[in-house]
């Protein structure tokens, strides 16, 4: 192979396996999907910006909360994560490229069609999905608009491509490290994918199957979901869950081993509690399959299926609070600067703490019952999704991208993006807490005059939040066209088989494994 | 690096998991009325009439039994027990009727769902004859009284001193799904 370049036009996109040009297509429809699903959430904020009814039908409202959450959750956050995955794991591990490229290529070619798939249901008659990204049965079944058939469809496109992404990962790691690249040697992002893509082959075929009962209520006369045939829609609920709780550690855990990439470059120390990080990742893996009816406690469960469920979702607690340990001992006495990288890692540790503590609250069972449903829930949900994932993303991007394009990007930029988007998510979704805790409910487009205020706030911040976006893909732009160039190790002794490249990172590396210690 | 054979042995094994928890997710199902059935969970009481194999009523006790009739969304039917409330001994088979009219200007099909509360009671709550065991089919217009045959077990626990048997009656004419015409009639 020696210096063989990339093939030139959009064959070039169309065609390849190369690894690294996967990783940013996966980045770049992540970030589209990102501003898209971001205009939902404006749409949103918008109509509530004040009580009463503005700008939108209801009809269309609940499009919109559906859309922004099947957007965000299936076409930004995870792709993102893919991205990094294919870019990063195969030049962490030392292996020239994913074990199966074409594959690769498949994997993520199909998801564009998914997402057109899903966008154009908006466009039909009836609308879209409009039964929120749960899509609990009978409102997603018996109640649903025609275009829910077009909305499997499109989960089902999804999901194969996850599944696919997941063995290529998981084969990539299992066989194609580097010798003397031990498992626990491997960085704690690779590891975390490693398991991140394991719930995601245990789960994403339970999604196909739920969305494929739902077709057949819906098309062909059965009865899973529907009373009067003997069916359950609670059943639903549990085999949704079983799916969706998975899911939410599927979107952090990745996040988990960014972090604990970052943390140590910019407080110069190595990190703290390597081995106890690969276990409570695993342990949070291992709990995420039983812990899925903390999300139903109102659905009428016995006490002792509360109780189990409670405690087990409490237990939860532990290993997060371990790596939330292990990230602060890591810093204390650290010789800390703060570039971008640093404070997005920094504001996802304390913002995600939060998060973790108004999910303790929520995972009381007696207590749930005031908070279930309400604006409590939906900030919760986003005080560990935006600043979890999001920012962790963004530390990221901003840390390996001067290794992926050769050039530092600004600093100066770089930080003004973090403040504006750190007060922009704030001010959006810590008054949710209030308002939620007073009780208003989520997915609705009116609500009680007293809220009025609060509501106003969050719909300032979601517009802060959203143009900073726009600002981050000016500033990731002008990265890529010029700049200083980067050194190949870009930061200050940083750890890992990547620094050992250069800057750009050439079209193939590792055609020889390197050498680990 | 490992050959090309250990990475395709392991895609392999993947795809199996993958179409092993496709399979889980529909065992899920049986599974789920498995558990309910064995713990008792969600009320569900027995589908097919129960055979009584002795008659020895337990004079002693008398345990409430209160009936609840509800329409699912969209029924227009008239649905309702004819008795609400009865006091019946453990062990004692009890006939009670419900009544069902269709107000409508079609021929309409129905099926009634049984659930019982307290959930710990259902599986002792044994029905030998059920309209819920059947779907009804009612013209335009007609009424019907339904029978419905039970006996209440005589090992139900002490504590358990009222049971509510509760029906929802749902349109099923278009096998469920929404019809036109109960929407006007709402």
């Amino acid at each position: 192979m020696g210096d063989h370049g990339p093939a030139q036009g959009f064959g070039r996109w169309l065609f390849t396996t190369n690894h690294k040009d996967i990783g940013s297509m996966y980045l770049w429809f992540s970030f589209a999907m990102f501003l898209m699903g971001g205009v939902f959430a404006l749409v949103i904020r918008a109509e509530l910006f004040q009580p009463g009814l503005q700008l939108v039908e209801p009809e269309f409202f609940n499009q919109m909360t559906t859309m922004h959450g099947l957007v965000m959750v299936f076409g930004a956050v995870m792709p993102a994560f893919v991205g990094l995955a294919n870019w990063l794991i195969p030049m962490m591990v030392g292996a020239p490229d994913m074990a199966l490229p074409r594959m690769n290529n498949w994997s993520f070619w199909i998801l564009p069609f998914a997402f057109a798939l899903l966008t154009s249901t908006l466009f039909m008659e009836g609308g879209g999905p409009n039964f929120g990204w749960t899509f609990y049965a009978p409102l997603s079944t018996t109640y649903a608009p025609p275009s829910v058939t077009y909305f499997i469809f499109a989960v089902h496109i999804m999901g194969a491509s996850s599944i696919m992404g997941s063995i290529n990962i998981i084969a990539t790691i299992l066989n194609m490290r580097a010798p003397g690249m031990t498992l626990m040697k491997m960085p704690l992002f690779v590891w975390t994918w490693l398991i991140t893509a394991y719930l995601l082959i245990a789960v994403m075929p339970v999604l196909a199957g739920c969305v494929t009962m739902m077709l057949m209520d819906i098309h062909f006369g059965t009865s899973f979901f529907n009373a009067a045939g003997g069916g359950d829609p609670v059943l639903f609920q549990h085999v949704f869950w079983f799916f969706g709780h998975p899911e939410v550690y599927i979107m952090i855990l990745p996040a988990f081993g960014i972090v604990s990439a970052i943390i140590p470059t910019f407080a110069r120390k190595p990190l703290f509690g390597y081995a106890s990080m690969v276990y409570a990742t695993a342990s949070i893996a291992f709990l995420s399959f039983i812990v899925w009816a903390h999300h139903m406690f109102t659905v009428g469960m016995p006490i002792a299926g509360e109780l189990f469920f409670m405690y087990a979702t409490m237990l939860i607690a532990v290993p997060t609070g371990v790596k939330v340990f292990n990230w602060i001992t890591t810093m204390f006495r650290g010789s800390m600067s703060f570039e971008t990288p640093m404070l997005f890692s920094i504001a996802f540790v304390i913002l995600f703490t939060i998060g973790g503590f108004s999910g303790l609250m929520l995972a009381i069972a007696p207590a749930d019952f005031q908070y279930h449903d309400t604006y409590f829930v939906v900030a919760h949900f986003h005080y560990v999704l935006v600043p979890g994932a999001i920012f962790s993303i963004f530390a990221a991007v901003y840390y390996w991208l001067p290794k992926w394009c050769g050039n530092m990007y600004d600093e100066r930029l770089g930080k003004a993006h973090f403040w504006l988007s750190f007060v922009g998510l704030n001010v959006t979704f810590f008054p949710m807490h209030f308002v939620g805790l007073a009780g208003m409910p989520r997915r609705i487009p009116d609500y009680a005059l007293q809220f009025a205020d609060f509501n106003q706030i969050a719909s300032m911040g979601a517009f802060l939040f959203g143009f900073s976006q726009v600002f981050f893909l000016f500033i990731v732009i002008k990265t890529i066209r010029g700049g200083k160039q980067a050194t190949d190790e870009v930061w200050e002794n940083p750890e890992g088989l990547e620094w050992t490249i250069p800057s750009p990172a050439p079209y193939h590396t590792f055609s020889t494994p390197p050498a680990v210690k | 690096m490992k050959s090309s054979a250990a990475t395709k042995s392991i895609v392999a094994r993947l795809l199996l998991v993958t179409v092993g928890m496709f399979g889980f997710g529909f065992a899920l199902v049986p599974l789920y009325d498995m558990f309910c059935d064995i713990t008792g969970l969600n009320g569900k009481t027995n589908a097919e009439a129960f055979i009584p194999l002795a008659d020895l009523i337990d004079t002693s006790r008398e345990v409430t039994v209160q009936f609840v009739a509800t329409n699912n969304d969209y029924m227009p039917w008239e649905f309702k027990p004819q008795v609400f409330k009865m006091k019946v001994h453990p062990g004692e088979e009890i006939e009670t009727t419900f009544y069902a009219k269709n107000p409508s200007s079609k021929a309409m099909m129905a099926q009634a769902i049984p659930s019982v509360s307290p959930s710990r009671a259902a599986s002792y709550f044994l029905k030998t004859e059920c309209f819920c065991f059947n779907q009804q089919q009612l013209a335009a217009g007609e009424a019907i009284d339904m029978p419905l045959k039970f006996i209440v077990d005589r090992d139900l626990p002490s504590n358990v001193n009222t049971i509510t048997l509760s029906y929802t009656l749902f349109d099923i004419t278009n096998g469920g799904a929404i019809s036109g015409d109960s929407l006007v009639i709402r």
